[in-house]
């Protein structure tokens, strides 16, 4: 039989906050165990949390840019289980009223845009971390991690391929990474997702049994166990074998998913409401203080990249996948209008250059005002455009502008037409055989006297005046 | 002589000289050691830390001045955190427990110069009305030692009657500081929910929990809660309100204040010791020009239900952190296993009443109860806020018994819980609402038990309930009694 799946994804982003939700703590990552801890985020006894301002911050954004409805009064709830990575044995979460509910993102598909819903968005706190001794019964806890701040956002199930769920976690991080509320890195684990999916007969509207996966560090992980589970749910229920309620490990590796717990043997976390937090309340002045602090997202840049300055859709996708490139971009077009020109140069000279370096167009040492000027050097004929990439590599290693470069280097077109009709005349004179080959006929030697007048001025001369001045000459010589 | 004295006398005594503020103390330790073995008042004495600070004082007369309790020595209950001092909520699970920090309240009295000498006994994790369910021994009723000095804070109530502290701290989740200190006969204040910090007050039920003060005078009291009060930003439920002086209210005049006689709360069968007593201060009341009117309180009788699903459903959670992996006890397991340690440490850390507590909030809180339960409960909750608003539009306070029964014996009440609970039946339902109740004594009953009654405020007027405590004291020329002990 045919099949749809069914899919929902859940996504927990760790936020870039300096401090941790609930505690002045660091959320530095990688620092000696146990030392960005205090009696709060250890859940010593008699300690109380206070929420941190920014982390709401960060959720009002994300619900805007995610088209969600905003509560007014939300509330943190506890999630109740034990584990020694919890130092309270519960986690404060928000359960009956998130902070942002019924959104909708646009993704692009094969079929063209499609909307996936999002049902919700609450804020939490991350656990810590367990190291076991491999060769002791040992294990030891980190609380370093203890208290990050976590936003998890909850999709409607409206994806039905893996391909969907791959490009909707991929629109997800690219707002997420936007926004600046998370640096989107899903396999040091600051970017999670686990997976929902059921199959049913193609044009039913009933659900079917669902899995949850979990355990997947990529967007491929994502796709493939995606697949697998497509497979192996529909092979069960072609045998007439019913699909079990359970979540499921990924494991990549084997590149399968393996029952982990049954529905019967999920835990009951006795959510109930946080009585040691005062609901959070969010007014508009609020929301308004946030909206401005929106920037254009990933989606909409690229087409308004692609309408308004007339580019492909390969160079504004690439232009858009860093907020900082695509303003690097813009910047660079006010003072040089001549949007594709600025995209091949920023896509093939600066992209190479800065890859080489390995640093981010943040640490670009060529400012948009000096890429713009050396374009305009090129524009009108100051230099060549194959002068122009050497200059270029040099302002990236010198820092120097471009007019600076051409100038101490003496890398001016020559444009001079009485010297240039001096180099012109010797030239023709030193190679008789090739004007007679000319006369001839054989107008293609234009080219190689060109080239001889380049070497004569070190590349310098202006091409399109060599070319004139050699025609004149030639048919000068022609006419006699 | 030092076990009698207020807090007044203790600042004008080492103010004037009269003594020393280490003379004071040494006094005060070695009263403690003769009369603490038998009434079980202090789990921990710091002595040493007591007499290091009152030298301090002594070596610094401009700093005895300045601190408004400078000197004054007062008992903690052992659910509030002290820096390096012991802290273990009279359980075994955390019977080594050290906080690294003060509670907010408790370093709010250190910076006003309180010196601490000691931590006092109570129900294990607060859990309790009769100090009995403690880890280390019940607290012994100084007034009559076979009975139990009420609970929670036992401990601080029975230091502060029988001399052992001129004041204290207790905490009241239900009725924790009125009860101990109506059934030791000293004055015990649980201020609005919200007004004092609960930052480092070990949590039994937080949307319950409220630390008060504890002592022998309305002066006392007022000043203690003048100094713990207010707006703390490590507590997001304490209120940013300003603190009266309480202490400079006491003696206005309180004719044509109107008190309101909750009807239900006098048709339960009450010792007529006690319903008498509270009848005699009404009747001091109407002389002082106080004016009464009878109001109803419909969902009284819910309050112990309610109160007894919510409060264990938060301590089920607030609980769950004492696992034996970060702090305090850790029950050796036989084999390496997490669950077994789990177990085994909750097992033997937690004594009887907290795993019945336990028991309860997780069940309240499972799957498929949580709405008829906690949810419930909830609803109650707000029941009964709602009468007291509604009783406040036509009074300024209320007045009502502390409890239905005099002081008990020590046992006696034991293996029935719920007889237990309902000894709260008329402390609970404020808590549940979160407005102030104030225990006042009136001297002692024909058994040389104390009696006195309960005034209930509206949210944050702890003013009024001062002021007709100071009114009445007044009138009655009360003089604190320390209670005899042979």
């Amino acid at each position: 039989m045919k099949y749809e799946a069914v899919i929902g994804l859940e996504v927990h982003i760790q936020l870039l906050t300096e401090t941790k939700i609930f505690c002045g703590c660091s959320t530095r990552f990688g620092d000696a165990p146990n030392t960005n801890v205090c009696p709060v985020c250890l859940g010593m006894p008699g300690v109380l949390p206070v929420l941190n301002k920014k982390v709401v911050d960060f959720a009002i954004k994300l619900a805007l840019a995610t088209n969600c409805s905003i509560a007014p009064v939300s509330q943190f709830a506890r999630k109740n289980y034990f584990y020694p990575d919890l130092p309270k044995n519960y986690q404060i979460s928000q359960y009956e009223k998130p902070i942002a509910e019924h959104g909708w993102l646009e993704i692009d598909t094969q079929n063209g845009p499609k909307k996936i819903g999002i049902r919700r968005i609450h804020m939490e706190e991350d656990a810590g971390k367990l190291i076991h001794d491999e060769s002791k019964p040992v294990s030891y806890v980190d609380f370093n991690r203890t208290g990050v701040p976590l936003l998890e956002i909850v999709s409607e199930p409206d994806i039905r391929t893996p391909e969907e769920a791959a490009q909707y976690l991929k629109t997800l991080r690219d707002i997420v990474v936007y926004l600046e509320i998370c640096d989107g890195n899903m396999e040091e684990g600051s970017f999670r997702c686990d997976a929902n999916i059921s199959l049913r007969p193609m044009g039913s509207t009933e659900l079917g049994v669902k899995t949850e996966l979990k355990n997947m560090n990529s967007f491929k992980n994502v796709q493939k166990a995606l697949e697998f589970e497509i497979r192996r749910q529909s092979a069960l229920l072609d045998r007439g074998e019913k699909v079990v309620q359970e979540t499921r490990l990924w494991d990549a590796a084997r590149g399968v998913t393996v029952g982990m717990r049954t529905k019967e043997e999920e835990q009951d976390y006795r959510y109930f409401p946080d009585p040691d937090l005062v609901p959070v309340v969010v007014d508009k002045e609020w929301i308004d203080e946030v909206k401005n602090t929106v920037p254009e997202l990933p989606r909409d840049k690229k087409l308004r990249f692609m309408d308004q300055y007339g580019l492909p859709e390969y160079d504004a996708e690439i232009l858009v996948s860093d907020r900082h490139l695509a303003d690097y971009f813009e910047e660079t077009i006010v003072r040089f209008n001549r949007p594709k020109t600025v995209s091949n140069w920023i896509l093939t000279e600066l992209l190479r250059e800065l890859n080489q370096r390995e640093c981010s167009i943040t640490q670009c040492p060529v400012s948009p005002e000096r890429l713009a000027e050396l374009l305009q050097l090129i524009d009108d004929e100051t230099i060549s455009a194959k002068i122009g990439k050497s200059v270029f590599e040099e302002m990236f290693s010198t820092g120097k502008s471009a007019r600076t470069i051409v100038e101490e280097k003496g890398l001016k077109q020559v444009t001079d037409t009485d010297l240039l009709e001096k180099v012109v005349s010797e030239v023709l004179e030193q190679h008789p055989k090739e004007v007679e080959k000319y006369l001839g006929g054989a107008e293609k030697v234009i080219g190689f006297f060109v080239g001889q007048v380049m070497r004569k001025t070190q590349g310098k001369a202006n091409p399109k005046l060599v070319n004139e001045l050699l025609r004149k000459k030639l048919e000068e010589k022609r006419s006699k | 002589m030092v076990e009698q004295w207020t807090i007044s006398e203790i600042r004008s005594k080492l103010l004037k000289g009269a003594i020393s503020a280490k003379e004071l103390i040494q006094e005060l330790l070695s009263y403690i050691e003769n009369h603490n073995s038998y009434i079980n008042a202090y789990l921990t004495i710091t002595a040493e830390s007591a007499l290091k600070e009152a030298e301090e004082f002594d070596n610094n007369r401009k700093l005895l001045e300045e601190k408004p309790l400078g000197g004054v020595p007062i008992a903690i209950k052992d659910c509030l955190c002290t820096r390096f001092i012991r802290t273990t909520c009279a359980s075994k699970i955390l019977e080594n427990f050290v906080p690294p920090y003060d509670a907010t309240c408790v370093e709010k009295l250190r910076k006003a110069g309180a010196i601490i000498v000691g931590k006092t006994n109570m129900d294990e994790f607060a859990m309790g009305s009769t100090t009995e369910h403690s880890a280390f021994g019940p607290t012994r009723n100084p007034w009559d030692t076979d009975r139990v000095p009420g609970g929670s804070s036992g401990g601080s109530a029975a230091a502060v009657a029988s001399g052992m502290a001129p004041c204290a701290l207790g905490t009241d989740t239900g009725g924790s500081i009125r009860l101990p200190s109506f059934y030791c006969g000293v004055l015990g204040l649980k201020p609005t929910y919200g007004r004092v910090s609960r930052y480092g007050l070990i949590a039994f039920a937080s949307s319950l929990d409220q630390a008060g003060p504890i002592a022998r005078t309305v002066e006392d009291l007022a000043i203690l809660a003048e100094v713990i009060s207010g707006y703390d930003p490590k507590d997001t439920t304490s209120v940013k309100k300003e603190v009266p002086r309480f202490s400079e209210i006491l003696g206005t005049p309180v004719k044509g204040i109107r008190i309101g006689i909750p009807k239900e709360y006098f048709q339960h069968s009450i010792d007529p010791e006690i319903e008498r007593a509270v009848e005699e201060s009404i009747k001091v009341f109407r002389t002082l020009g106080v004016d009464f009117v009878e109001v109803s309180l419909p969902h009284t009788d819910y309050g112990v239900a309610a109160y007894y699903i919510i409060a264990p459903a938060e301590a089920s959670s607030n609980l769950a952190r004492y696992d034996g992996v970060k702090y305090g006890f850790r029950s050796p397991t036989e084999k390496p296993d997490l669950m077994e340690m789990y177990l085994n440490t909750r097992a033997k850390g937690f004594g009887a009443e907290v795993k019945r507590r336990i028991m309860l909030g997780t069940y309240a809180l499972s799957a498929g109860y949580y709405d008829a339960y906690y949810i419930k409960a909830s609803k109650v909750r707000r029941l009964i806020q709602q009468d007291f608003l509604k009783a406040f539009e036509k009074c300024d306070a209320l007045i009502t018994p502390v409890a239905p029964l005099q002081p008990f014996k020590i046992g006696e009440k034991l293996e029935d819980p719920l007889a237990l609970y309902l000894v709260d039946v008329f402390t609970l339902p404020a808590s549940l609402a979160g407005i102030p109740g104030m225990s006042v004594p009136c001297g002692l009953s024909s058994r040389g038990l104390p009696v006195g009654f309960q005034l209930l405020g509206k949210y944050f007027d702890e003013e009024i309930l001062f002021r007709l405590a100071y009114a009445y004291h007044r009138e009655i020329a009360y003089s604190p009694q320390i209670a005899i002990l042979s």
